[in-house]
């Protein structure tokens, strides 16, 4: 047996370390060395975490998709697709809680509410909705090939909604212009851009850091089950030299209707209660 | 002869469990196998695999020219199983449930009530409810879905679970009769005597794989465990 | 393909007629459901009138995850999954003829919720032709997608709270198009219900040629 060494390699140790500098950098920058804004005031600072973890929620649910379609393609399927679309679609939902959470601080900080019917918070509520969907259909297990077709479908049409879900909701928020303040638009400039790219540089080392290990989980899972697969075979087919054993040795041998009723012991007294009924 | 079965080395899986574990089994036109094993061997899984139902994921598998790795579909039509579990809608009829089944196989619904009157569904029976039949009624009107499509192959479960002495009889008697008529029977028994005496073929099931295939000592046609030699396509006089 | 559907249809729609657990659990069901929004609003008279469309929409929706989840209780009977599989239907057939016994399930209990409607929150009428049309639409875009997850569900562990994990995020637009359609409708909005109603026009094709092209799959895998 070989033992795994997990899910780590000098890839993922790279991403991770970078992942760890820039969060940290970004950390020091958004928190200590950038100034407030004029309008916002600190809450500015959320502006280095939200754009980027919406920007990676969105990334990882177009990737699922993209993995899902290329699943479907009969030239181009491999689980290979199927995996990158569980990992990303779940490093995804994660990002998405991320974005709805400091979305929700923001506007309590900035119009007095935890929650408000904005078009781009409806969405992506909603796609987050949708998405725990497909993680919970992909947690119901059974065969590992029609779970990854039927994911697939669920995750293209997921996406393929996704314009119907847009207009949907922007419509429907227009309606109510007036019970909703805009958000304004705090001027970002020197040392606030600087950081605020930083930290999309950080999300998204962050992000396929995370991709990576997810998707090497589900290999080392899949892997398992091969491993076990053979040996389930062998099992299987032991079952019926067990079964030899415990019968006569005659039982293999070619022969007649009467030598066929004594030949297994399992099934004898279900056989021999059987030849009171028959005419 | 005419081979209508052919698997080689089949794996077949529920789940991640081997039902089938490497099948060799060779069935010819015209026969009537019998599948003998303790229970688990896998009886019903190769039932099942043989109708389309299962997907054997290795080794080769075809049934009447289709290759049921390809395509596990095609088959369907050409075959009838009846099972542990009747496959009727209980809130319907036993004459709307034979309707609805032959008009999914593009055959004509007339077929119905011979069919069911056959198996002695007749009368008031025809229009009740599924769920208000007997367990051995509900049975007898599964029986007649297959004898209404009368397919190339019948592949049967346990066909005599359930029923009384007399349809066991009367059910013997289609067998034979189906086999006369160049249809195949592939069929799971735990009842010894009364299944080897149809068989012309015995094939022994053990831990998803094909153990041993005999052919009873008396010649194809006659019974073993009967005295009374019995011809293919006789029906088997009702005993009061 | 369209025989098949037919002979579904038919066979769906003669067992809830001879069975009648929708009329008999579902209607009853939708009509508690108003009964209780009118107890949550406290009776204010203006507030029902005002959210009848939604209130409408809402109680149709959990009505049509109980008549999906009903439709395919019928499959899972005593080997009929296996019996749909063998019976060589084209599964594009079974999906649209399931899809149309849904619908006509759905719009018997439209129906029957607008007199409701009318009667308890006490609305008025504005555009006929668009409260029918986006009725209909409506009931055709949440027929299918119940249907395709209905499938889905129906093959796993759990089935029943899947299916409105499933269907719940993704009809929400269905809720909010319909719910915009009936305001029109009935004149308590001035918005346009005609460009909601594309909206759900293109939610029921989308659906409809996913379950076409999907089914087979579904079908097999599930």
């Amino acid at each position: 047996m070989t033992v795994h060494k997990g899910t780590a390699n000098q890839l993922t140790r790279v991403l991770g370390a970078g992942s760890l500098v820039t969060v940290a950098l970004t950390a020091l920058f958004g928190l200590w060395l950038t100034p407030p804004d004029a309008v916002q005031g600190q809450l500015v600072r959320l502006i280095y975490v939200h754009p980027a973890a919406a920007t990676a929620c969105y990334v990882g649910f177009g990737l699922c998709a993209l993995a899902s379609l290329a699943y479907l393609w009969p030239r181009t399927r491999s689980r290979r697709w199927d995996r990158l679309a569980a990992a990303s679609a779940e490093v995804g939902v994660v990002f998405c809680v991320i974005t709805l959470a400091t979305g929700s601080i923001w506007g309590r900080g900035s119009w007095g509410v935890w929650w408000t019917w904005d078009a781009r918070l409806t969405l992506t509520a909603l796609l987050c909705a949708v998405f725990l969907g497909y993680l919970a259909l992909r947690r119901t297990g059974g065969n590992p090939e029609s779970r990854a077709l039927t994911s697939a479908i669920v995750a293209v049409v997921c996406v393929a909604l996704v314009p119907i879900d847009h207009y949907a909701t922007s419509w429907w928020t227009t309606l109510h212009q007036g019970d909703t303040l805009m958000r304004a638009n705090p001027l970002i400039h020197g040392s606030q851009l600087y950081t605020m790219l930083l930290s999309f540089v950080a999300v998204g080392l962050v992000f396929s850091w995370l991709v990576v290990h997810r998707y090497r989980v589900e290999v080392l899972e899949d892997r398992f089950e091969e491993e076990g697969f053979a040996v389930a075979i062998a099992e299987r087919r032991a079952e019926a030299s067990a079964a030899v054993q415990d019968r006569p040795a005659e039982s293999a041998v070619v022969g007649p209707g009467p030598a066929v009723a004594a030949s297994s012991s399992s099934a004898g007294s279900e056989m021999g209660r059987d030849g009171e009924v028959s005419e | 002869m005419d081979q209508v079965i052919r698997f080689r080395s089949a794996v077949a899986l529920a789940g991640r469990f081997p039902v089938l574990a490497g099948v060799d089994l060779d069935v010819a036109r015209g026969d009537v196998m019998l599948l003998r094993g303790a229970n688990g061997a896998g009886k019903t899984s190769l039932l099942r695999a043989c109708a389309g139902l299962v997907r054997v994921v290795a080794g080769e598998a075809s049934v009447l020219g289709h290759d049921l790795i390809q395509d596990q579909r095609a088959v369907r039509r050409q075959v009838g199983l009846v099972g542990h579990q009747t496959g009727l809608y209980q809130e319907m009829s036993p004459l709307d449930n034979l309707r609805f089944a032959l008009r999914a196989a593009r055959l004509g619904p007339d077929r119905a009530e011979p069919a069911l009157s056959t198996l002695g569904i007749t009368g008031r029976l025809l229009e009740a409810a599924v769920a208000d039949l007997s367990a051995g009624q509900r049975r007898r009107v599964a029986l007649s879905v297959l004898v209404a499509r009368d397919p190339e192959i019948w592949l049967l479960d346990e066909p005599h679970a359930g029923l009384d002495a007399e349809h066991r009889d009367l059910l013997d008697g289609l067998v034979l009769a189906a086999a006369a008529r160049g249809r195949t029977v592939v069929m799971a028994s735990h009842e010894a005597d009364r299944a080897a005496s149809l068989a012309r073929t015995i094939v022994t099931i053990a831990g998803g794989a094909v153990e041993s295939v005999t052919a009873p000592a008396p010649p194809p046609g006659a019974a073993g465990a009967d005295d009374r030699p019995r011809t293919a396509g006789e029906v088997v006089p009702v005993v009061a | 393909m369209w025989r098949d559907a037919l002979l579904v249809g038919g066979k769906d729609l003669r067992i809830e007629i001879r069975g009648r657990v929708a009329t008999m659990q579902v209607a009853p069901y939708a009509m508690l459901v108003l009964l209780l929004f009118g107890f949550a609003f406290d009776q204010d008279h203006n507030l029902l009138t005002q959210a009848a469309p939604g209130l409408f929409w809402v109680a149709v929706l959990l009505s049509s995850l109980l008549a999906v989840q009903r439709s395919f209780a019928i499959e899972a009977t005593d080997g009929t999954r296996d019996g749909l599989r063998l019976s060589g239907l084209d599964p594009a057939g079974i999906f649209l003829g399931k899809v149309a016994a849904v619908v006509i399930e759905l719009v018997a209990l439209e129906v029957l919720l607008g007199v409701g409607v009318v009667v308890l929150f006490g609305t008025r009428l504005h555009d006929p032709a668009l409260l029918v049309v986006s009725a209909l639409v409506a009931s055709v875009g949440l027929a299918a997608a119940g249907t395709v997850y209905g499938m889905i569900a129906s093959g796993v562990r759990g089935r029943e709270t899947l299916l409105p994990l499933l269907v719940l995020p993704v009809v929400a637009p269905v809720l909010l198009a319909a719910t915009q359609c009936w305001m029109a409708a009935l004149g308590s909005s001035t918005t346009d219900g005609w460009r909601w109603l594309s909206l759900l026009v293109a939610f029921g094709v989308i659906y409809l040629a996913l379950g076409v092209v999907s089914f087979s799959t579904l079908v097999e895998e599930t």
